[in-house]
């Protein structure tokens, strides 16, 4: 497939690989974040450590937007549909993740709420559209990437005086958490930097993290070669005492970005005093609420919404692997307790979660370990 | 009395549609049944009109299955729920190496359901059957009121002969043995995907819905000993071979280079994030035998027109975790999982 196989030769993933042998210093280990769980997954789903030297671990990061969601803003969501007996529209994957107490809008659905999967935001305004006497609330997340199209949407609700639409918001945002995972110190000595948030914001916005806290950071793609080519580059970087930010991905990322996405951005969002994430806790600055001129087609607004404190279960570690502290394996529950079909934890459910990526591809060298 | 006293006036296919009377039991069933399934379906054992159809077995081993068809949209590219509830069944009786014989065919209906979209499904049935060589011999109709269905569903039930000698079943696996694949996957379940209201893709994806008991008669011919056979539907290829070498006790290693996989359906796969490896099939079999026999079956496979693009994709293994893994194209090992939640609902 054009576009594709390029990115995935194998010929070409021997030669870079045999390079990056080369190139790793004889007594030294090497610590890379790949902040998005995409790159986890293409890790695990392609097998990508097994090209690399021992030397190199690879730790997990937060950037996966299912994960990260607290269970609270979840379970506002729960309580929502089934008082407001309204519509919501939901991606699958945070149908099976665990609110208060366990409970999931899997399980609401089945108690008879009326929650729909969608593919994109996009449907759910057509859900709105089809059922005018019904009130439809999409439960928006992501980071940067999948912000504009919020906005595009709730312009378009605006204009068509589309009024029983609404948005429940958790669009969060990537350099605050890098940022807080820095503050936290930890020994990663280089990060991967997600190619399709750099398309929209750029790769500007994470100089900090070369100049205030000296670690080279490489925007990648998603593809197995891109993902190579980028831990290359970082260990040039590392091995020369550079800390600077790289771009892998030329073909989509600029410095500046998407200014045109920003700018819708920047007219629907305002930016959130404090939000809190999974794992990371409260972090300052880090997430995105509709402004008031929008407020009719804001959920939170709209509705009632009291804030949720909800407790994660106790013996799930997903805190721990979103700040990459452990390793999904690491967890006492991993494939016992926890698993895709009975998650404690979110980062065992969302297609983009480090413990999905390891149950689902990996679990045969824990295997072969024991 | 005549048929033309019992039912004056004949059933409006153009424009009627099925009522609650169509299951009551009464008149109204009964034309319902004999304009339209008899007349489609016709032979000896449904003529008789009895409740049951009685039939002489040759002395040999039966084999019996059942499957339940639910598929939306009722009609997509490549085929129907029709065609495909005479195949699905018809392909687990061929999974353990039979002939088969004969059909039942039970339809739960939908009050409102068109009698003119009832009657395309019943003659793709009835087409299907013939092709197969296989009667429909009894069925059942019952009526469900409006929004207590979704159209029409179709169980059938099949029953088969295996010839002395031949002993296929998934718990006969064994470490050493080679994994044949019978064709390209993921096409049923992309082109039923495609149609998909909130999807509407405009793809050249066909179903591969088909009956597979000439090439089982052909594989079984060439190789006798062949160790077991399954149709890779629901869930795809990885949940069937996690469900082999789980029955087995088994591992299995595959080569993705080696699975045969066409453009269309990789190229849909990418872009909406699904794994063709997990995708349904409805005319494709996995087939594992001695190592030593693998050729010999994969000519044969390759000598039928439903086996064209048959591939040796691997090899069962000892694995006291029975991992299915693969040896990714990219150079990397990965875990070929069993799917996890309902990735694609009401498929087949």
């Amino acid at each position: 497939m054009k576009y594709l196989d390029e990115f995935r030769d194998g010929q070409l993933a021997q030669g870079l690989a045999a390079h990056i042998r080369q190139a790793v210093a004889p007594n030294r280990h090497y610590a890379l974040m790949e902040f998005c769980g995409g790159h986890t997954h293409a890790i695990c789903r392609y097998g990508i450590e097994d090209l690399l030297p021992d030397t190199i671990r690879l730790i997990h990061g937060p950037g996966c937007p299912v994960c990260v969601l607290p269970s609270g803003r979840l379970q506002a969501a729960i309580e929502l549909v089934e008082r407001e007996r309204l519509i919501l529209c939901s991606y699958g994957d945070l149908l099976r993740v665990p609110g208060a107490h366990g409970d999931t809008l899997l399980k609401a659905k089945a108690r008879g709420a009326d929650i729909r999967m969608v593919y994109s935001i996009s449907d759910a305004l057509e859900i709105a559209r089809a059922h005018p006497e019904r009130s439809v609330v999409f439960f928006a997340i992501g980071f940067e990437t999948t912000t504009p199209p919020t906005a595009v949407v709730i312009r378009q609700a605006q204009q068509e005086g589309l009024r029983n639409f609404s948005v429940y918001c958790n669009h969060v945002l990537t350099p605050p958490a890098l940022r807080a995972l820095l503050a936290a110190g930890g020994e990663v000595d280089g990060f991967i930097g997600p190619a399709h948030v750099s398309t929209i914001i750029g790769s500007q916005p994470y100089e900090f993290v070369a100049r205030d806290h000296q670690r080279p950071l490489v925007i990648a793609g998603f593809e197995p070669l891109d993902m190579l080519r980028a831990i290359a580059m970082l260990i040039r970087q590392i091995n020369a005492g550079e800390a600077i930010v790289e771009n892998e991905y030329t073909r989509a990322v600029s410095a500046a970005g998407n200014r045109k996405a920003q700018g819708l951005m920047e007219e629907m969002f305002r930016v959130r005093p404090t939000f809190e994430w999974r794992g990371l806790g409260w972090l300052p600055d880090s997430a995105l609420a509709i402004r008031p001129e929008f407020a009719e087609w804001d959920a939170e607004q709209r509705f009632e919404m009291p804030p949720i404190q909800a407790a994660d279960h106790k013996a799930c570690a997903c805190g721990e692997v979103l700040r990459g502290v452990k390793h999904p394996q690491d967890c006492t529950v991993f494939g016992t307790a926890c698993t895709p079909e009975h998650p404690l934890g979110s980062c065992m459910v969302s297609a983009e979660g480090a413990c999905a990526a390891y149950y689902h591809y990996g679990r045969f060298r824990q295997a072969a370990a024991s | 009395m005549s048929r033309r006293d019992l039912f004056p006036r004949r059933l409006d296919i153009a424009h009627g549609c099925i009522e609650m009377t169509h299951g009551g039991g009464g008149r109204a069933m009964a034309q319902l049944i004999e304009e339209l399934f008899l007349t489609a379906f016709d032979n000896e054992w449904l003529r008789t009109q009895d409740d049951c159809a009685q039939f002489a077995i040759p002395a040999s081993r039966l084999v019996m299955a059942t499957d339940s068809h639910v598929v939306s949209p009722l009609f997509f590219p490549g085929g129907d729920i029709g065609c495909l509830s005479v195949h699905g069944t018809i392909n687990d009786v061929a999974m353990a190496g039979a002939r088969p014989l004969y059909l039942a065919a039970s339809f739960i209906l939908e009050e409102g359901f068109p009698l003119a979209d009832l009657k395309r499904i019943v003659e793709s049935m009835a087409q299907a059957a013939r092709q197969a060589g296989v009667a429909i011999v009894t069925g059942d109709t019952k009526v469900v009121e409006r929004g207590k269905g979704d159209g029409v569903f179709i169980t059938t039930t099949g029953i088969g002969i295996v010839a002395a000698g031949v002993t296929i079943s998934a718990s006969r696996a064994q470490p050493g043995d080679a994994i044949l694949l019978s064709g390209a996957i993921g096409e049923h379940g992309m082109a039923v995907l495609s149609q998909r209201e909130n999807l509407s893709f405009d793809t050249p994806i066909q179903s591969d819905t088909a009956a597979l008991h000439e090439l089982v008669a052909a594989m079984v011919t060439a190789v006798p000993d062949i160790h077991c056979l399954r149709d890779p539907t629901r869930g795809g290829l990885a949940t069937a071979l996690n469900e082999i070498a789980q029955q087995a006790g088994v591992g299995m290693r595959l080569q993705e280079a080696a699975i045969p996989l066409r453009e269309p359906v990789r190229a849909l796969g990418e872009f909406l994030g699904l794994d063709p490896l997990y995708i349904a099939n409805e005319g494709k079999l996995l087939a594992i035998c001695p190592a030593a026999a693998a050729d010999k079956l994969l000519a044969a496979m390759r000598d039928h027109p439903l086996g064209q693009e048959a591939a040796i994709i691997g090899q069962v293994v000892a694995d006291d975790h029975h991992f299915v893994e693969m040896k990714t194209v990219f150079g990397g090992s990965r875990l070929v999982d069993w799917l996890s939640g309902e990735q694609l609902p009401r498929i087949c």
